[in-house]
Formats: C-alpha cells, sequence, structure tokens
C-alpha cells in the first residue's frame, strides 16, 4: 500500500490530538479520549511527583511545601526509626501489659479492636525537628519535615490499664516495641490515663507500617519517640526505667550546667511552607501561609512579619483549629519588588509565645542538643523574587 | 378525638424519654473480659528491661579482659578501636574531668563517661539492640563482659572488676548528679467541650 506524504502528516496530527503528549501520558484533549476503568486503589495523578524527604538511614520528612490544609497524606507522614521498619504479621502481633497490674494480659490485635474505640486529630513530631545547619537552599521539608498531623483510630490505654488491673500506686510505665532497636521509653502514668492512645488506624486505613504497624503508642503533644511504634509490651512500675533514649539521647543540656530528662511537650511552632524555597515569586499579591503546632493545645495565634521580624500581624486561622493538631494559617501579602523578609510566629492557648534563635541558645548554650528547638524561622524573598531560607548559627 | 394539650405534653415526653434511653450508650462496664491471661513463661520470654536498682538483671557475669575480645570482634568497626573513633556513636571518654560543659562546648562528645548517668543503662541497651545487624544476639555473660569493658574503659570500674547483678547497679556514674527532670507543665489544655 502506497501512503502519500500528505497522509502521513494527517495521521501524526491526528495522533497528536488524542494521543499522548510531551508531558506525559494525558492527551491533548481529554474529552476526546474515553477515560481509565476503576480501579482497586487510588494513585496520585502521574504529574504530582511529592515524595518524602529520605534523610539518612534512619529518617525521612514530610515535604510541607507540597501540602495543603492540616492532615498528612499517609504515604507522606514522616519516619523515624532506631532499627530500621519491620514487617510484622498482624496475626502473631500480641501486646502483653504486665507489671504492677492485677492481671497481666496478652491482647492480639483484634482484642485491641474489639475496645471501645476513639478517632482524635493529632500533630506527631520527632524531637529533632531542625536542620540546623540548613543553608540557604533548604525546602520547609528539610528544614522541619519530622512534623506531620493524621486522625489517629485506636483504644485508650486508660481502657487497657483499667481492664487489667494497674495498680493504684503504680506511677510509670515503660512501653517497648517490636523492631530491632527493641526501642523503649519511660511514661508518666498521669499520660497514660489522660489521653494516650493504642493507635491501629492513621487516616482511616490501618497504620502504616512506618508508623507502627500493626499498633502503637500514641501520646498526643509529646516528643515523637515517647509514642513508641511496633508496640509489644507494657511494664507498669513505680520509677522510670532509665532508657538509653532517655538519658544518653532525647536530653537537653542547659547553660546553667545541668541536662534536661523526660522532656515530654512538643512546644508551640510554625513553619511557612509557602512562599519558601525553591519558589520564585512575581510581584502582586502573595497568600503567605504555612502550619502552626502546640504541644500544648490549641494554636491561638500566628503572628506573620514581612520585614524581618520589626512589625507583626495576626494571621487568619484556618478552622477547624484543633487541639495539639497542625493549624494552617494564612496572610495576605502584596509584594510590590525589593527583598523582604518573611517570618511566623505561634501563640498558643497557654500564653507561650515561639521563642526567637537567640532565646533558645541563651538557655540552651552553642553546645545544645538538636532536641526541642522551635525557634521563629523566616525565608528571604530576594528582589529577583527567588525565595531562600534565612540562615541560622547555631555555634 | 382530639388530644387535650397536657397529655400531648405528656406523650412526648414519654417519647423522649425512649428515645434517649434507646439512644444512649450502655454504661461501659467496669472489665470488658477481652484477652487472655499472660503465661510467667511468656512475660519472662519479653521482659528484658533493666532498672536503675538492678531490677531484671540476670545471673551471669563478666569482666574488662573478657569483653575487650568481643568488643574488638563484634563492636570495634563501628565504635572504633577504643571505643572513641567512631564512625558511629563515641562511647569512651571522660573528657572534661570537671563540670558539665555540654551546652557551652558544641565539640564534646557524649560518652558513657561523661554523659551516661546509669550504668545498668549499658547492659539494658546492649543486650537489646547492639550489634545494630544482630540485635539480641549476645548472651548475657557477653554482655555482661562488654559492660565491663565499656565502664572500665571509661574508667568507671578497675581493670579486674568482676561485673554482674550486685556490681552493677553499685557503679557511680559522675553524670548523674547534672540530670533533672523538666519542669514545665507537661499536661496540656483540654479541648474546651
Ligand atoms: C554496624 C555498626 C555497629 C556495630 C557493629 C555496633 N554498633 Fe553500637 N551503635 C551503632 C549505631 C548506629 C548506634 C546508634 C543507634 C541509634 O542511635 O539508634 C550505636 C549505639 C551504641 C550505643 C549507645 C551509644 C550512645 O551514646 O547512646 C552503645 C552503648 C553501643 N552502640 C554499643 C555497641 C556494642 C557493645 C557493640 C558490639 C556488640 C556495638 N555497639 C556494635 C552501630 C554499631
Amino acid at each position: 500500500m502506497k501512503v502519500s506524504r500528505r497522509d502521513l502528516l494527517a495521521g501524526a496530527a491526528g495522533a497528536v490530538a488524542v494521543g499522548a503528549t510531551a508531558r506525559g501520558q494525558a492527551p491533548a484533549d481529554p474529552s476526546k479520549v474515553r477515560g481509565k476503568p476503576p480501579r482497586a486503589t487510588g494513585q496520585r495523578a502521574s504529574a504530582e511527583k511529592v515524595q518524602r524527604i529520605v534523610r539518612g538511614a534512619t529518617s525521612s520528612g514530610t515535604p510541607h511545601q507540597d501540602l495543603m490544609g492540616i492532615i498528612t497524606p499517609s504515604d507522606l507522614h514522616f519516619e523515624r526509626h532506631h532499627g530500621g521498619v519491620p514487617d510484622i504479621d498482624p496475626a502473631a502481633y500480641s501486646l502483653l501489659i504486665h507489671g504492677m497490674v492485677d492481671r497481666p494480659t496478652v491482647f492480639t490485635l483484634a482484642d485491641l479492636k474489639r475496645f471501645p474505640s476513639v478517632s482524635r486529630i493529632h500533630f506527631l513530631e520527632c524531637s529533632g525537628n531542625l536542620g540546623r545547619t540548613a543553608g540557604p537552599k533548604t525546602t520547609p521539608g528539610q528544614l522541619a519535615g519530622l512534623t506531620s498531623t493524621s486522625e489517629w483510630t485506636g483504644v485508650p490505654l486508660a481502657t487497657l490499664l483499667t481492664e487489667v488491673g494497674a495498680q493504684a500506686s503504680a506511677t510509670w510505665l515503660l512501653a517497648e516495641g517490636t523492631d530491632a532497636a527493641v526501642l523503649t521509653r519511660s511514661v508518666p502514668m498521669s499520660k497514660a490515663l489522660d489521653d494516650a492512645l493504642i493507635a491501629y488506624g492513621q487516616n482511616g486505613e490501618p497504620i502504616r507500617p512506618e508508623q507502627g504497624y500493626p499498633a502503637r503508642l500514641f501520646l498526643p503533644g509529646w516528643e515523637g519517640n515517647t509514642s513508641v511504634k511496633w508496640l509489644r509490651r507494657i511494664e507498669v512500675s513505680d520509677k522510670p526505667f532509665m532508657t538509653r533514649e532517655e538519658t544518653s539521647k532525647y536530653t537537653e543540656p542547659f547553660a546553667n550546667g545541668t541536662s534536661r530528662m523526660f522532656s515530654f511537650r512538643m512546644d508551640a511552632r510554625s513553619l511557612i511552607t509557602y512562599p519558601a524555597y525553591p519558589v520564585t515569586l512575581e510581584h502582586g499579591w502573595v497568600e503567605i501561609n504555612g502550619i502552626a503546632w502546640s504541644g500544648a493545645g490549641k494554636i491561638q495565634r500566628v503572628d506573620v512579619s514581612t520585614d524581618g521580624g520589626k512589625t507583626w500581624s495576626a494571621a487568619r486561622l484556618q478552622e477547624p483549629v484543633l487541639s495539639l493538631a497542625h493549624t494552617r494559617f494564612r496572610h495576605l501579602w502584596n509584594w510590590t519588588g525589593g527583598e523582604a523578609v518573611i517570618m511566623s510566629r505561634a501563640v498558643d492557648e497557654t500564653g507561650y509565645v515561639q521563642p526567637t534563635r537567640a532565646a533558645l541558645l541563651e538557655q540552651r548554650g552553642p553546645g545544645t542538643t538538636g532536641y526541642h528547638l522551635n525557634p521563629i524561622t523566616g525565608w528571604i524573598v530576594q528582589a529577583s523574587g527567588a525565595v531562600i531560607y534565612k540562615e541560622e548559627a547555631w555555634g | 378525638m382530639g388530644m387535650t394539650r397536657p397529655r400531648l405534653v405528656c406523650q412526648l415526653a414519654a417519647l423522649l424519654v425512649f428515645v434517649l434511653t434507646g439512644a444512649v450508650s450502655a454504661q461501659a462496664p467496669a472489665r470488658f473480659g477481652i484477652g487472655r491471661p499472660a503465661t510467667p513463661q511468656e512475660i519472662a520470654r519479653l521482659d528484658i528491661d533493666v532498672m536503675p536498682d538492678g531490677t531484671g538483671l540476670p545471673p551471669g557475669r563478666g569482666t574488662p579482659a573478657e569483653g575487650a575480645a568481643i568488643y574488638a570482634s563484634k563492636c570495634a568497626a563501628c565504635h572504633g578501636k577504643t571505643g572513641r573513633e567512631g564512625p558511629n556513636d563515641v562511647l569512651v571518654g571522660r573528657e572534661p574531668r570537671e563540670g558539665f560543659p555540654f551546652a557551652q562546648n558544641p565539640r564534646l562528645a557524649h560518652t558513657i563517661g561523661n554523659y551516661w548517668p546509669y550504668a545498668t543503662t549499658v547492659f539494658d541497651y546492649v543486650r537489646r539492640a547492639m550489634p545494630p545487624m544482630a540485635p539480641g544476639s549476645l548472651t548475657d555473660d557477653e554482655v555482661y563482659a562488654l559492660t565491663a569493658f565499656l565502664l572500665n574503659a571509661n574508667e568507671l570500674v578497675a581493670n579486674d572488676a568482676v561485673v554482674d547483678r550486685s556490681t552493677l547497679p553499685a557503679v557511680k556514674m559522675p553524670a548523674r548528679e547534672h540530670f533533672v527532670p523538666d519542669t514545665r507543665d507537661q499536661t496540656a489544655r483540654k479541648p474546651r467541650p
């Protein structure tokens, strides 16, 4: 069969009209092509390349610059582990509760799910969540990606402690994971009986392996390390256990020659997620936005400055403002050109104000460990519109 | 027949009571009876933690010399020939002799000798987590020996010390007195009703 040059050209044009474009699989006019059939599991649009930021062998961070609202998609929830992510057969999983209890008991996963459950939206933050050596080309996720917010579902630990008959004189418990670090932390009974959960659900589905599948301890508002994942054992006691993770690590030397231990609560913090590196702005209206959170309760106010901290104005808070959860803040700004430094400062419902780096350094000294550092941070909008991280020296 | 007003109110009230008692879930019982009793054997198998007073320490013993040989073969690759060289966590070092200047000096490594408040934590942690590629593979005697070696290298026990369940809790750690519990209020405000 003879094919003319004209036929070929016409055919090629037709292929472009309905077939794949240079960008990928998307047709130029989707209304001219029958779409895909239903699928058993959904996927992100193929053009969306959002990913966690993997930082070495033991953690990956949430890419805050790519996210909206307050819920972190489960596959983008940060991870931090000390012995890798274990592979656990849910049918073989069990949780032992023993020690100062009347009835030492083993609960299977099915047992845990039979108890009355609760769902709560909370942030979870690693206590070492500041890239102290971050240079100008640092994204929000690289700077502070070790905080995420999910809806957690599980059984209140108080329910289980009642079930096993925890003794009235008990004051602490040990939580132990079944990962290769067999990670342990001591937890005060007061927290266990207050709002601690044994969580097995995350954003409506079983907890992801990186977050502790099939069940973990969840301590709202407290440093992430205490919310022991892959929980296999709880021992009730009347003393703390002084594990390596609460002595050698997760303690903060202070300038006064002491080291603070059992620093559970995460203090209030905010992070502008837009505009931030690697964004380039155009002149005109910009909706500055970001997340703020506090381990002491609700965010009451977030102040935003567009002049490097000389003046501040209150940002709008996106409702609902939830206790111990990320809160989205937004602030309209007309960028008319010239260099500007944008910053945010969180205030929580206890009146606590997010501190400056200088205030933290005065208390903690240049030798400070990386734990519980929640300074006000900023971004420089350069005259060209390029946005870079405002570097801070930590000694 | 038309209903009188008081009678209607009465019936509505009765309906309300019915709806309320039907809709409100039953009072939670004192116990649900879920889960099965744990046997002493399964508790013993998992209960590996060691407390500062020595609770949880198993029988067995070890000396610095025995520990040095195990350390050289199973630990030195990651923690250095003498425990000071890395590449992973520095385990050995008593400097500075005076004070606790960790906040002032960013270059000061936190070691067992200068920073760890409890000697029992060495046994507990090494037994549960080290070496990372074969956690839980060391015998209790090996863990005692490694603990003895690390404490001796940090000048905390003598060269001929025997470390066991009675001697380990008595080892005095210089950093201990510097640790203070957090004094911030740890309780969060409750969500308002
Ligand atoms: C493959 C490398 C590797 C080997 C081999 C290894 N370790 Fe470790 N060790 C590590 C790493 C990595 C950490 C830090 C783990 C963490 O932070 O979760 C660590 C932490 C420790 C700590 C705690 C240090 C601190 O300051 O908190 C001790 C103690 C320790 N190891 C002892 C040992 C002993 C004893 C052995 C030999 C039986 C050993 N290690 C073998 C890599 C290793």
